[in-house]
């Protein structure tokens, strides 16, 4: 990148130098390469940042990245970098995981903090399977897809769609991308992170190993023929005739950020507890 | 004979202001030197099921529930047959009711109790339109020979000076007049002037108070009788600390939500009952294997599944101790009264953070939800603190071997101190890792911080030297403290053992307070016996041991204890 000698932070900054478990070609590693690059134009300290994440390959992304990190159990990133943020509003919070972590074991959580609209950022790595468990279906594959032994003949459901759920739960920010193309993912991410609010972030990102279908992919995204909007009546619109591969801002939300409450004491413990107080009449 | 307490009851339908009488005449009692204690009882805590407040009054603090009932005032008997279990009535009780009600049921009858008719209802009609309620009022408050003035000043802070307090009074004087024709109870003797600071509180507050002395600023939680009210509290309390409350979607998020909070520093707490711990206990291994100070509280009630969520019992033990999946040291402690439900959460959080591990704080309904009048605790010296370093270079390793244990733990935001907190097994650094090294290693580590450290004596409250030990916890600690007051009674004098830490097991100071004992009597509110064959797995008894356990709702008393050691005489 132009200009990165100078700043004070590049985008070797942001690598914990761990070497990932992925498979060759996986398409986490472009997610990695742009959230470090996101970093990197931002410019943020990399002890200021946290990822939190769940349980998946996808999952692994803290580990690699040079900040703190916190890799917990299978769903629950969201509640937990909720809980950090909250209590230290100061940090930039991302949140990183697969579509089974996000909307099979943790949808109600994702649910939740679309409407919370704390100020985080999500980035799903969507390659419809689980890929840690060798490949079976999530609740974004299609329903003839039938490789996995325990959905013979396919899942036979519709696929959810991420972003209308997320825009129908009130998330303030939505975008896709893909991770063929690291430096606009990098774009959006810094667009995301910027943006105050819950920031939602589809990320296609192959499979090879379970999905080798989605080799495809990097020939049929392409950016959004449309700006992004602020009207989320144009959102859901578009989303719904969209056809899964425009990538780009689709909406900026212009919601509040859920309160961050943490402003000064304004009493004592002691005083509280003197309401617990009895009050003597012998002695008043 | 002069009383130790005198104990009234006050029954009626949900939204009838049984609870409101219950607590105005607890409070009143307070401000005139006496000592009390409140139980609810009640069916589903909505309106229109049935409720009973026991109220119980002594000049000296009170450890435990009444073994029977002095004076009960029923203001109807819609649903007395749920609770009628609860309250034991004698040849010396008196029943009051209201004749329009209908009669008394003769499970009360039976009991050999006086049964009087006042006729709350006209009472209430002819005194201005007050409630029957504020009738039962004058009249308990009468016989128990609280003064008005005490009751005056109560209703007044309650209402606010508005116009129920000026109807709530009348009702009350039409009682008084009421009651004057009732015979005199026995009373006990009557409190002197203490000089110390008393409160009147519940065990859930207590135990929220507990968390915030101890530095907690942030809790998430989701509501689930009988815990709610701690949560209440925090939420009401933490803001105006400058902390943060959240109510979470559910348990799991409310869990993960405490564990992120501490993973930037924060101490932070959940309060919940057994299903909602259930949910949280992936997390608690997070917090174990991370090492992520936590507090979670657990209300006990009934179980499982749903099971009697209104009322006590201690059937959350084995859930506390061993459901953890994986070899997952944590912290189990346990209050050992309802004052003591600020200390013992206090504590938790201090070992907490002190041990980067998970405590899980087993209170119950019975301690949870029962208001008492007693000394205020006074603040405990130590400050919880969790090793952070001053600062950290590169070469910083999270989970580093130290000699007791503990690794200093950054935060965000210090410079040089990044590092991933794992669920995963994981090397020093806190890289994952599958290796057989590595993992004994690390969960060496986990379980010698905390089986190294010097819990003090805070472990267990000890209390006599008698042959005959009684090993406890939590909610049935007061019977046996009753019964130790009695210990002549029995052959070789009582001893007994109320544990406060479940987990870590202490056998050497087991093995010290046991010396000497030639019985031992295990009691718990557990059908299956849990507590007993926690003991057996995890200390040497000495000497013979019975199990005596049974389920709740009702609480356990002094009076069967007693029994069960003078059945162990004959046998
Ligand atoms: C409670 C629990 N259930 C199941 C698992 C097993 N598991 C691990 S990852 C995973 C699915 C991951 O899928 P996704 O989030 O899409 O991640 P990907 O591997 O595709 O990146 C499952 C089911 C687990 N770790 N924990
Ligand atoms: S299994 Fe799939 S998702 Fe997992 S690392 Fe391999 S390619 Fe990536
Ligand atoms: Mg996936």
């Amino acid at each position: 990148m132009k200009g990165e000698s100078s700043q004070a932070f590049s985008t070797k900054s942001y690598k914990s130098g761990v070497k990932p478990i992925w498979c060759p070609g996986c398409g986490d590693f472009g997610v990695l390469a742009s959230i470090s690059r996101a970093l990197t134009l931002l410019q943020v300290p990399p002890e200021e940042v946290a990822v939190v994440s769940g349980i998946g390959c996808s999952s692994r992304i803290p580990a690699y990245l040079n900040s703190y990190g916190f890799h917990g159990v299978h769903g629950r990133a969201l509640p937990l970098a909720t809980g950090l943020k909250l209590a230290r509003p100061e940090l930039t919070v991302l949140v990183a995981g697969g579509d089974g972590d996000g909307f099979a074991i943790g949808g109600n959580h994702f649910l939740h903090a679309c409407r919370r609209n704390a100020d985080l950022t999500y980035i799903v790595m969507d390659n419809q399977v689980y890929g840690m468990t060798k490949g079976q279906a999530s609740p974004t594959t299609e329903p003839d897809w039938d490789l996995s032994q325990l959905t013979p003949g396919g899942p036979g459901m519709n696929p959810f769609l991420p972003l209308v759920l997320a825009l129908g739960s009130g998330a303030n920010f939505l975008a896709r991308a893909s991770s063929s193309d690291p430096g606009g993912t990098a774009d959006v991410l810094v667009e995301a992170i910027r943006h105050p609010g819950f920031s939602f972030v589809q990320v296609l990102s192959p499979c090879l190993t379970f999905q080798p279908e989605q080799r495809k992919w990097k020939k049929m995204v392409r950016p959004a023929p449309v700006e992004a909007t602020t009207d989320p009546v144009r959102a859901a619109k578009r989303l719904m005739t969209d056809d899964n591969f425009f990538v780009g801002v689709l909406y900026r939300g212009e919601r509040d950020p859920y309160d961050e409450s943490s402003v000064e004491a304004t009493c004592e413990l002691s005083s509280l507890e003197s309401e617990f107080k009895i009050h003597d009449l012998a002695r008043s | 004979m002069t009383p130790e307490r005198l104990s009234i009851t006050v029954a009626g339908s949900g939204g009838a202001g049984v609870v409101t009488v219950g607590n105005t005449l607890l409070e009143a009692a307070g401000s005139i030197g006496w000592y009390a204690r409140m139980a609810r009882s009640s069916g589903p805590q909505i309106r229109g099921g049935e409720v009973a407040a026991t109220v119980c009054l002594s000049p000296q603090p009170i450890q435990s529930d009444p073994s029977h009932c002095d004076l009960l005032v029923a203001l109807d008997w819609k649903n007395i047959d749920r609770f009628a279990d609860e309250i034991v009535l004698n040849g010396h009780s008196v029943v009051i009711s209201d004749p329009e009600q209908g009669e008394v049921p003769d499970s009360i009858r039976d009991s050999g109790a006086q049964c009087l008719a006042i006729p709350f209802k006209e009472l209430a009609a002819n005194a201005g339109g007050a409630r029957v309620n504020m009738v039962a009022l004058g009249i308990t408050m009468q016989l128990a020979r609280l003064t008005r003035e005490s009751i005056k000043f109560t209703l007044e802070k309650t209402f606010h000076g508005d116009r129920r307090f000026t109807i709530g009074m009348a009702g009350v004087d039409a009682g008084i007049l009421a009651a004057l024709s009732v015979n005199r109870l026995d009373l006990p003797p009557a409190p002197t002037t203490s000089c110390s600071e008393r409160w009147s509180i519940t065990g859930n507050q207590a135990a929220a108070l507990g968390a915030l002395r101890c530095g907690v600023r942030f809790a998430a939680g989701y509501p689930i009788t009988p815990a709610t009210e701690v949560l209440e509290y925090l939420a009401l309390a933490l803001p105006k600390l400058g902390g943060e409350f959240v109510q979470a979607e559910d348990e799991l998020a409310a869990v993960n939500q405490i564990i992120g909070a501490s993973f930037g520093g924060v101490p932070a707490i959940t309060a919940t009952s057994g299903p909602g711990l259930a949910l949280m206990m992936e997390s608690i291994g997070l917090a174990v294997a991370a090492e992520i100070p936590i507090v979670v509280i657990d209300v006990m009630r009934g179980g499982p599944a749903t099971g009697i969520p209104t009322k006590s019992e201690q059937s959350d033990l084995n859930i506390a101790l061993y459901g953890l999946p994986g070899d997952a040291p944590h912290l189990v402690i346990a209050p050992t009264s309802v004052n003591d439900c600020l200390d013992a959460v206090y504590w938790a959080v201090e070992l907490s953070e002190w041990l980067q591990a998970p405590a899980i704080v087993l209170s119950s309904q019975a301690l949870g939800q029962t208001r008492t009048i007693d000394d205020k605790p006074p603040t405990r010296e130590q400050k919880a603190v969790r090793k952070v370093p001053d600062q950290a270079d590169g070469a910083y390793q999270r989970y580093q071997l130290t000699p007791d244990g503990v690794s200093p733990m950054t935060l965000p935001g210090m410079p040089g101190g990044q590092y991933t907190a794992e669920g995963l097994e994981h090397d020093e650094s806190g890289i994952p890792s599958v290796r057989a090294g590595d993992h004994l290693r690390q969960l060496e580590k986990r379980r010698g911080k905390l089986t190294s450290f010097d819990y003090g004596d805070y472990w267990a409250d000890i209390q006599g030297e008698g042959s005959t030990a009684i090993i406890t916890w939590g909610g049935p600690v007061g019977a046996a403290r009753e019964l130790l007051a009695r210990s002549h009674e029995f052959d070789g004098g009582l001893r007994l053992i109320a544990l406060r830490l479940l987990a870590p097991e202490q056998p050497g100071p087991m093995a010290k307070v046991l010396y000497g004992v030639k019985r031992i009597l295990v009691v718990e509110q557990s059908h299956g016996g849990q507590f007993y064959r926690y003991l057996r797995s995890c200390y040497d008894l000495p000497a013979p041991t019975r199990s005596f356990c049974r389920p709740g709702p009702v609480p356990i008393l002094a009076a069967e204890i007693a029994a069960q050691l003078q059945q162990w005489n004959l046998s």
